[in-house]
C-alpha cells in the first residue's frame, strides 16, 4: 500500500493541490494499479533493448535560422496576467523566504 | 433529400455536379445538430456561423473552378486539435476558455481544402478515457442507445458521425481512442501508422503513441480523408518523409494472396461471447472473399495494458507539466508564490482521471523508480512490437480481431472502477505500442448495439488495411444502418 506521505510527496513533485478525499482515493488507486503493472516483472528483459519510439527516423535537424513566429500580442492573448509584453507571474519565493 | 445522411464521397459527387451547394449541405447538417445534439451531446462548441461563412466561400471557390473532393464538406473536429480562433478545451476545465493562436497543421490543410467546420467535439479530458464520461463538461450519449456511452476518448466525434451530425470527424488515438468509439457507435475509425499524420497542433497526451485519424461513415471516405491527412510536416519531427500513396485508388483491387492472421490471444477471457460470434463470422466472410486465414500467436498480448499504462502515463505527466496556470488556462489569482499558483490551478483545473494518471506517471519517473517502471515498460514494448514483426515476417499482411471486448456499456457503469475501464482498450493498445496502422469497421449488431472488426497492418500499409476493410464492407450492409434517435426524425435506413 502506498503511504499517505508518498502520495503527498508525488503530488508536490507534480504540482497538484489535492483535497483530503483525493489523497485517500489516490492511495487506494495507485496501490491497486502498481500491483497490476508489477506483472511485467514476470518477464526477463535483461537482454532486451528499450523502445522509446517506433519511427525509424533518427534526430531531425533544421538549419538554425530564424523564421516568422506569432506576434507577442497573440501569444499573450490567453495569459491571465500580462504586462508590457511579458507574462506577469507571482513571486518565485513564498513570503518569509524573500 | 436528407443531405446530412450523405457520405463524403456521395456529397462530393453531388457538389461537383452542381446538384447541391455547400450552403444547402451545411444547413442540413446544422439542422440535424439542432435536432439531435440536445440528446446526443456530441459537441462542446458548435460553430454554425463559421460553418455558413466557410460554406459560402466553398461555393464561391467551386464556381471559380477551384474545388477539390473535400471542398464544402461539413466536418467535426475533436477538441484536442487546435483550431485558430475557435475555443479548444481538450475536454478540460483547465483549458475551458483557451483560444488557440494557431491551427494544427492537419486542420489548416483541411481548411485550405475547403472543409467546413461545424463544431468541436466532446472527449474524455486530455483524451484519457474510454467512455467520454471523463469530459469536464458533460458525458456524450451513444446514438444507438442514449443510456449508453459512445466509447472514448473521441466519443463526441464518433457519436457525431453516427448521428449524421457531421459528414466526417477527426479524432485522435493514443490507445484506441478513435477505434473503440468507432466500434461502439458503428462507424469507421482509422488510426494511421505513427508518423503518417502530423501531430503538430494536436494537444499532446503521450507523444510516442498519439496519432490523428478520420472517423467516417464508410471505408471509401476513410481513404479519401487519408489522401488529405497524409503528408510530410516539417513542424512535427516524427512526421514521415516518405510520400503517401493515393489511398482511394487501390480500394477495389481483389484480395487474393493476402494473409490475415488471427491471434488466439484476442479471443480469450473478458471477450463478450456475442461480440466473439460476430467477429468470427466476419473472419469467415473474409475467407469467402479471398483472404487466407491463418492462426497466429502474439505471446505478449497479456502485458499490453500494463506496458501502455506506464508508457502513456509517464509521457502524460511530462506533457501536462505545461499547464501551469501562468501562460494560459485556469489561474489562481490568490496564490502568493509561483509554486502555489501552479498547484492550485492544476488541482482545480484537472479532473480525477487526469490527476490519477499524472500521479502514476510522476511516481514511475521519480528518482529510484525509473528503471523498475518506465524503462521496464519500454523493454516490454520491444517484445510486443517483436510479436507483430515476427507475424509480418512470416507472411501475414493483416491481423484481424475484435476492436472492443464488449458493446457500448451503460453511462456510469464503469466510471467508479478505473482498472475495469482500462481493460476496454485491451485489443486496441497493441497498434499504438507497435506504431502500426489499424482500422475498426462495423461487423454487425449484438443486442441492437454495434460491434467492430479491427484490421491491423504493417507500418505504412494503410492502403492494404483499407483494401481489406473495403472488400469486407462491400460484402455486408452494416455500414448502411443508422440509429433511430428520439426526436431526430425517422431514419432512411433500418438496421437489419
Amino acid at each position: 500500500m502506498i503511504g499517505r506521505a508518498e502520495v503527498e510527496h508525488i503530488a508536490e513533485l507534480a504540482r497538484l493541490e489535492l483535497g483530503e478525499d483525493e489523497i485517500q482515493a489516490l492511495q487506494r488507486d495507485l496501490s491497486r494499479i502498481l500491483e497490476y503493472v508489477a506483472q511485467l516483472n514476470e518477464l526477463d528483459t535483461s537482454e532486451v533493448p528499450p523502445t522509446s519510439h517506433v519511427t525509424p527516423q533518427g534526430d531531425v535537424l533544421r538549419e538554425d535560422v530564424s523564421r516568422p513566429s506569432l506576434p507577442v500580442e497573440e501569444v499573450l492573448a490567453n495569459a491571465p496576467r500580462a504586462e508590457e509584453g511579458y507574462f506577469r507571474v507571482q513571486a518565485v519565493l513564498p513570503k518569509g523566504e524573500r | 433529400m436528407t443531405l446530412h445522411r450523405l457520405t463524403v464521397h456521395e456529397a462530393s459527387r453531388l457538389l461537383q455536379n452542381g446538384e447541391i451547394s455547400s450552403v444547402e449541405l451545411t444547413e442540413s447538417v446544422l439542422a440535424r445538430i439542432d435536432r439531435c445534439d440536445p440528446q446526443v451531446k456530441a459537441y462542446l462548441t458548435p460553430t454554425p456561423d463559421l460553418a455558413i461563412s466557410q460554406a459560402r466561400r466553398a461555393d464561391e471557390r467551386r464556381a471559380a473552378g477551384d474545388a477539390g473532393p473535400l471542398t464544402g464538406i461539413p466536418a467535426a473536429v475533436k477538441d484536442n486539435i487546435s483550431t485558430e480562433g475557435v475555443r479548444t478545451t481538450c475536454g478540460s476545465r483547465i483549458l475551458q476558455s483557451y483560444i488557440p493562436p494557431y491551427s494544427a497543421t492537419v486542420f489548416s490543410r483541411l481548411v485550405d481544402a475547403g472543409v467546413v467546420l461545424v463544431g468541436k467535439t466532446n472527449m474524455d479530458e486530455f483524451a484519457m478515457g474510454s467512455s467520454t464520461e471523463y469530459s469536464s463538461f458533460f458525458p456524450t450519449h451513444n446514438p444507438w442507445d442514449l443510456s449508453r456511452v459512445p466509447g472514448g476518448s473521441s466519443g463526441g466525434s464518433a457519436a457525431a458521425v453516427a448521428a449524421d451530425a457531421a459528414l466526417f470527424a477527426l479524432g485522435s488515438d493514443t490507445g484506441g481512442s478513435i477505434r473503440q468509439p468507432a466500434s461502439l457507435c458503428g462507424v469507421v475509425g482509422l488510426k494511421p501508422t505513427y508518423g503518417r499524420v502530423s501531430r503538430s497542433g494536436l494537444i499532446a497526451f503521450a507523444s510516442s503513441l498519439d496519432q490523428i485519424g478520420p472517423l467516417t461513415k464508410d471505408v471509401t471516405d476513410s481513404a479519401l480523408l487519408m489522401n488529405a491527412l497524409a503528408f510530410h510536416d516539417p513542424c512535427d519531427s516524427t512526421s514521415a518523409s516518405e510520400p503517401a500513396p493515393d489511398y482511394a485508388a487501390g480500394l477495389e483491387e481483389d484480395l487474393s494472396g493476402l494473409v490475415a492472421g488471427v491471434p488466439g490471444e484476442y479471443f480469450g477471457e473478458g471477450l463478450d461471447p456475442g461480440v466473439a460470434k460476430l467477429v468470427r463470422e466476419a473472419i469467415e466472410r473474409l475467407s469467402q472473399i479471398g483472404v487466407e486465414i491463418r492462426e497466429i500467436s502474439l505471446p505478449h498480448e497479456q502485458h499490453v495494458v500494463a506496458t501502455y499504462f506506464l508508457t502513456s502515463w509517464a509521457e502524460a505527466s511530462a506533457n501536462l507539466a505545461r499547464y501551469d496556470g501562468l501562460k494560459y488556462g485556469l489561474f489562481a489569482p490568490e496564490a502568493e508564490s509561483i509554486q502555489e499558483a501552479q498547484s492550485k490551478a492544476r488541482g482545480r483545473g484537472f479532473g480525477p482521471e487526469v490527476k490519477r494518471r499524472i500521479m502514476l506517471g510522476t511516481y514511475a519517473l521519480s528518482s529510484g523508480y525509473y528503471d523498475a517502471y518506465y524503462l521496464k515498460a519500454q523493454k516490454v514494448r520491444t517484445l510486443i512490437k517483436d510479436d507483430f514483426d515476427r507475424a509480418f515476417a512470416q507472411g501475414v499482411d493483416v491481423v484481424v480481431g475484435p476492436t472492443s471486448p464488449v458493446v457500448a456499456f451503460k453511462i456510469g457503469e464503469l466510471v467508479g472502477d478505473p482498472l475495469a475501464m482500462y481493460l476496454a482498450d485491451l485489443y486496441t493498445i497493441p497498434a499504438n505500442l507497435a506504431g502500426v496502422p489499424c482500422v475498426s469497421i462495423p461487423c454487425g449488431f449484438h443486442e441492437g448495439l454495434p460491434v467492430g472488426l479491427q484490421i491491423l497492418g504493417q507500418p505504412y500499409a494503410e492502403a492494404t488495411v483499407l483494401r481489406v476493410a473495403y472488400a469486407y464492407e462491400q460484402s455486408t450492409d452494416f455500414h448502411l444502418a443508422r440509429p433511430q434517435i428520439p426526436g431526430g426524425g425517422s431514419p432512411d435506413h433500418k438496421k437489419n
